[in-house]
């Protein structure tokens, strides 16, 4: 009885590379990524690429709560690595995921997280190729953190640069702001609302090739991870030199995420999304690009935010209020704190 | 609005007291959209950043102590003592938190840790933590305190007013606070230095009608106290909130940052009450006097200069290390004016 109980949590043995990490791989891990190239074990996976213009990033995930409505670290450490391959104008190929696990961990937390991972990687057609499993003292980590790396091949119509923006560019986004963001810190900070907010975490990689497929010709793409739509652009202004203006009433917003930001304080422009890409987009193409969009289940809600107007010295995102009012779009300060007044 | 500024041939200056007016202002650029000689300059700003650095100080010494648990609003962290902040000193036992009840949750599942509450805002916030307290004393709560910055509006209007040189024409009244304190609180205000008072809502058409009002106040020379709020604001306000304020807390002449003494602008808990109190618990006796000198906040706070004016502007004090509350509010004027001006360059 006792035996099994301590099973079910993670031991420090776990990751020290003996029996029970062999044990830990083939009855946790494996199972929720089996795919030809892992099963094989190797020390490094070998793949064969369909071409030899290749993309590769890394991003690691430490998000609390481990599960939020919508999703969970599994699933967004897949979503935020292949969407970050996606925006690059790769076709994603293969994914490296390595854990980071405190000792004490609950095993069947992990198979959990883990079969979610997998599924999100099959859904996005991509294979979780290779990874690494360690185990740190309790205290030393917060439960579980995750990072991947992923690689991807160009894809041949992805020609992304800041240097191809240029004025009357349109700027589209495929939905709603702020959905990930408000989620998390609700259920963080314990507040229920009657319609529960839900995350939007989602793997792009489909949406994206759709609208590349197209021809459109999209100059510049980024997801707006943390910092929101407000860091995304306020990097396309400083790295092309143009002002970008974004249209307030035209900005997609769920009611219920609206309600949340205001009585929290937040401006949601700064708030993180995990299923969202911003384009920019030859004026010409930006009705085309939407409706692309707005075919794919992930662009129901995609709009024309704003535009790209002159080249400047010291190039701004400016908004355009409800009231004909303008005000600067700040690059976000780095943390979301809620306010009390 | 461009009446007012015709009749009276001269800029108006009118100050939003409140930060929920400020960050309206500021999200739905309310400012371009008036008349050139329409300034509106922005109050103290929120409660949080008028709290003073000796406050932080104390706060930070007491977060310092591995018995306690250190309860408070998220903007809080970021406000600097004289030698950094909650955020930057990140303290595993600094908790946030959404309110007072959550603090006293806090308490009652660390019965051995004393949860010392960060007790600041304005009159909105001031019954809660009234009631927090009052809920402690029945629940017999020992390892619960405040360390109380809670201040009241009116005489901080009072003292910017008093201010010699001070160039503010009218006040832009929080619908909120009102609603608490009742429109009579702003009588002595209007009698005295004949400034209208117009209390508004935080929607961007109330802002701009609360504005409208005070121009044909001003126009017509015609002070008064006008409520345009939706929600009821009585003459005399919420009487029961006021009780629970008076029954725990008195006024003293408490530091705001930047603007030094304010007779009668912060709250502390009554005497009655001093084992809640977390300055006379932890052998403090009183909040020492802060040291900003060079900030001029409280000159651009009455409109008497502009922040680019301070010497301390763009080099020792910026939004990321800031000094006075002017730039730890990120919608205060010399914080605005940091970002703002980037723009004004571009534009010349
Ligand atoms: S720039 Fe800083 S120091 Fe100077 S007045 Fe403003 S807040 Fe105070």
């Amino acid at each position: 009885m006792t035996d099994s109980k301590k099973e079910n949590k993670i031991l420090l043995a776990h990751g020290g590379g003996g029996r029970l990490t062999s044990h830990l791989i083939e009855k946790t891990i494996l199972p929720a990524f089996s795919n030809d190239t892992l099963d094989k074990l190797t020390d490094a996976a070998s793949l064969d690429l369909t071409s030899a213009s290749v993309c590769m990033t890394t991003d690691s995930y430490v998000v609390k709560p481990l599960f939020f409505n919508g999703g969970d670290i599994g699933k967004l450490a897949v979503c935020g690595t292949v969407n970050d391959l996606a925006v690059a104008g790769a076709t994603p190929v293969a994914l490296s995921l390595s854990l980071i696990i405190e000792e004490g961990f609950d095993i069947d937390t992990l198979e959990k997280i883990l079969a979610s991972a997998g599924a999100t990687a099959k859904q996005a057609g991509i294979d979780i190729v290779t990874g690494d499993t360690k185990v740190v003292e309790k205290g030393a980590a917060d439960g579980l953190f995750i990072n991947t790396a992923g690689l991807g091949t160009r894809h041949e119509n992805a020609d992304i640069d800041f240097d191809r923006v240029t004025k009357t560019d349109k700027i589209i986004i495929n939905g709603t702001l702020g959905d990930h963001g408000m989620t998390i810190i609700s259920q963080r900070e314990g507040i229920k609302f009657d319609s529960p907010l839900q995350s939007d975490c989602a793997v792009l990689s489909g949406l994206i090739a759709d609208v590349l497929n197209s021809g459109a010709n999209v100059k510049f793409m980024r997801d707006p991870t943390r910092g929101g739509v407000a860091a995304v652009l306020n990097e396309i202004a400083a790295a092309s030199g143009f002002t970008i203006e974004l249209d307030e009433p035209s900005l997609p917003i769920d009611e219920t995420v609206r309600a949340a930001a205001d009585m929290l304080g937040f401006d949601l422009l700064d708030i993180a999304n995990e299923g969202k890409v911003v384009f920019v987009v030859d004026e010409k193409d930006a009705g085309k690009v939407v409706d692309i969009c707005k075919n794919h289940e992930l662009g129901k809600k995609a709009a024309i935010i704003g535009e790209v107007l002159d080249k400047e010295e010291s190039p701004v995102v400016e908004l355009k209020t409800k009231i004909g009012g303008r005000r600067i779009v700040q690059m976000p300060y780095g943390r979301d704190l809620p306010r009390i007044c | 609005m461009d009446q007012a500024c015709e009749t009276l041939g001269r800029q108006i200056n009118i100050m939003e007291v409140c930060g929920t007016h400020t960050v309206s202002i500021f999200r739905n650029g309310i400012r371009p959209t008036l008349p050139r000689s329409l300034k509106l300059l922005s109050g103290p700003g929120c409660p949080v950043c008028v709290t003073d650095q000796g406050y932080i100080d104390i706060m930070l010494e007491i977060a310092d102590r591995d018995d306690c648990i250190i309860a408070t609003y998220g903007d809080m962290i970021r406000v600097p003592g004289k030698d950094g902040s909650l955020e930057k000193r990140a303290k595993s036992n600094v908790k946030l938190v959404l309110s007072s009840e959550d603090a006293i949750k806090l308490a009652e599942e660390n019965p051995d840790k004393t949860v010392v509450f960060v007790a600041v805002g304005f009159e909105t916030t001031t019954p809660a933590t009234a009631v927090a307290i009052k809920d402690a004393a029945e629940k017999n709560l020992d390892n619960f305190c405040i360390l109380s910055g809670h201040k009241l509006v009116i005489p901080a209007m009072d003292a910017l007013l008093s201010e010699k040189n001070h160039k503010i024409d009218a006040f832009l009244c929080p619908g909120h606070v009102s609603v608490i304190i009742g429109t009579d609180a702003y009588k002595p205000i209007v009698e005295t230095y004949k400034r209208p008072c117009v209390v508004a809502g935080f929607e961007p058409m109330q802002v701009i009608e609360g504005i409208a009002e005070i121009c044909r106040q001003l126009t017509n020379d015609a002070p008064e106290v006008i409520s345009m709020y939706p929600a009821a604001v009585t003459a005399t306000g919420n009487t029961t909130a006021w009780q629970i304020i008076n029954t725990f807390f008195q006024p003293y002449d408490g530091y705001w940052r930047g603007l030094g003494k304010i007779p009668g602008g912060t709250l502390r808990l009554k005497e009655e009450y001093a084992k809640f109190d977390a300055m006379k618990r932890f052998g403090f006796n009183e909040i020492p006097a802060e040291d900003l000198t060079g900030c001029r906040c409280g000159e651009v706070l009455c409109g008497l200069i502009d922040p680019a004016d301070c010497g301390m502007f763009e080099t020792k004090c910026t939004p990321d290390s800031p000094v006075g509350p002017c730039m730890v509010s990120s919608e205060g004027a010399c914080s605005a004016w940091y970002k703002y001006g980037r723009r004004r360059k571009r534009r010349t």
